[in-house]
């Protein structure tokens, strides 16, 4: 599998850390429910399909991608950053 | 047909043209008591305890391709109790008793092979913690037995030993543990269920749950509708999936774990091998392959197939262990999709839908766990409430802290 890193071009998985689903936001402040902070740790969606993801590039510029790919397939469809870019802020 | 060594003669006598199907391939009924949702081991490990231990037998097994072509056709076929937590210990250990007396139990050659386990030490670190764990172990009521570098190099001589970073310091090692031939464990535990009345129903998908009130009633099928007062979930890699349907989501990551077969050679290694320094395990199967693996690949996926780099990092493991492998060619490989649940452990538990059970969450440690899996599945789908052995596979461990995390790594499928 080759990501599309949108900074180094397709490098091989091997290169990015994988973390898991991107959708999932930390509940803050009053949100922070133990119902809420158990749903962000461990519920998970794990749909068969279409699914936006965490990678890390360490072997490459240490950037925070979100991935879209098909799990049924391995296809990738997009690699953006995960944070829009503000110079010089760590993703 | 009861098989035995008389109708294995009668048939040698008559030139092996009476042999009949092993089940019958049933067609869905309308209505059953209880509906079990995947026909790998587990689900039917379940459906013939419901039958043999319960006297449920108005029972259907659905699958949606044939039966074990899901994961108990993909495993590396190994069996062992060597758990550290009080929550694993009894329930695993209730698994390897039912191993040992599973072929006349169900009348059927699964080829259990009790040819040991040995997990390798490279550390002092290391052998400490195995110390520990064969303690708890025997303290349970399992055998272990720590064994030192000249001891391991008794029994498996052609490691590397000497050179390396990881000189092998010795081994712990479970007797009892070993293999099973795991098409076999489908098949037999298929074909008694039958014998007991059961309906194994293959080419059937599931579409959909029927739930009325927070009650189940029943499921949508690729061939029609179909009642049940019970639904049983036992479809790992796919539990997201199902319990989506049911509006439900659950702790759970699928990801891929591949498994490799080597070419056949003559007996090499009469135990099961796990190397402690990396992930990689070995044994040698009845046809002559070394069959072995490693980690899962490590991302999200439902493709059945793995990808090269896990493939490369089990190679390299192998040639650390043992040089020797290189002069072999992988003959096959194959990847399976891995409930990886948030905590390791597996989750045997009502659901929140009334007369909605599962089955769930093995990780890829789900083929040893197959017939204490269906034992303790149907006791909870018969009774109402869990067995004494399988009581802290609870879906709601993660809502109240009492996680189940054998391995110490954490919340996360993707370091199981």
């Amino acid at each position: 599998m080759r990501i599309p890193c949108p900074y180094c071009g397709a490098r091989d998985a091997q290169e990015f850390t994988y973390l898991g689903d991107a959708n999932p936001k930390r509940p803050d402040r009053m949100e922070a429910t133990e119902a809420a902070m158990f749903d962000y740790v461990y519920q998970r969606d794990n749909p068969a399909g279409r699914f936006r993801e965490l990678w890390y590039h360490g072997a490459g510029c240490h950037a925070w991608l979100v991935v879209t790919r098909d799990t049924k397939t391995h296809a990738i469809e997009a690699a953006e950053p995960a944070k829009p870019s503000k110079a010089g802020a760590a993703a | 047909m009861r098989y035995s060594v008389f109708s294995l003669l009668a048939q040698t006598l008559a030139g092996h043209k009476g042999w009949k199907p092993a089940w019958r391939d049933a067609a869905p009924k309308h209505e059953y008591d209880v509906l079990v949702i995947g026909g790998g081991g587990h689900g039917l490990a379940t459906a013939y305890y419901l039958a043999s231990q319960h006297g449920i037998s108005n029972v259907a097994v659905i699958e949606k391709g044939y039966i074990g072509s899901g994961n108990v056709g993909r495993n590396t076929t190994i069996i062992r109790s060597n758990y550290l937590l009080p929550g694993n210990t009894p329930f695993y250990e209730h698994s390897m008793k039912l191993w040992e007396g599973l072929e006349q139990d169900i009348n059927y050659n699964a080829m259990v092979s009790q040819r040991g386990v040995l997990n390798l030490y490279h550390s002092d670190a290391q052998r400490d913690a195995y110390a520990r764990r064969g303690n708890a172990m025997r303290l349970a009521g399992v055998d272990a037995e720590l064994l030192d570098r000249e001891q391991v190099r008794a029994m498996v001589p052609f490691f590397n030993y000497e050179t390396g970073r990881f000189p092998i310091q010795g081994g712990l090692l479970q007797r009892r543990g070993g293999s099973v031939r795991h098409d076999a464990v489908a098949w037999g535990y298929a074909r008694a269920a039958d014998q007991r009345g059961v309906d194994i129903v293959q080419n059937c998908e599931v579409t959909g749950l029927s739930i009325e009130n927070g009650r189940v009633t029943g499921v949508e099928t690729s061939r029609g509708p179909i009642k049940a007062k019970k639904i049983a979930l036992a479809v790992a890699g796919n539990s997201s999936r199902l319990a989506a349907m049911a509006g439900m989501r659950l702790p759970i990551e699928s990801h891929v774990l591949q498994a490799f077969v080597s070419e056949g050679v003559k007996p090499l290694i009469d135990t099961v091998v796990t190397y402690g320094a990396g992930h990689f395990y070995v044994s040698q199967s009845d046809k002559g392959g070394l069959v072995f693996g490693g980690d899962i690949d490590g991302y999200n996926s439902y493709a059945q197939r793995g990808n090269l780099p896990v493939i490369e990092d089990v190679m390299e493991s192998a040639m650390a262990l043992w040089p020797g492998v290189g002069r072999l060619r992988v003959l096959r490989h194959w990847g399976g999709i891995m409930d990886m649940s948030m905590d390791g452990s597996p989750i045997i538990d009502h659901t929140p839908i009334d007369g909605l059970y599962l089955n769930a969450g093995w990780c890829y440690g789900g083929f040893k766990a197959t017939p204490a899996s269906g034992w303790c599945f149907a006791h909870l789908i018969a009774r109402d409430e869990p067995h004494p052995v399988a009581t802290a596979f609870r879906l709601d461990r993660f809502t109240t802290g009492r996680v189940i995390d054998e391995k110490g790594v954490g919340a996360q499928p993707n370091l199981h």
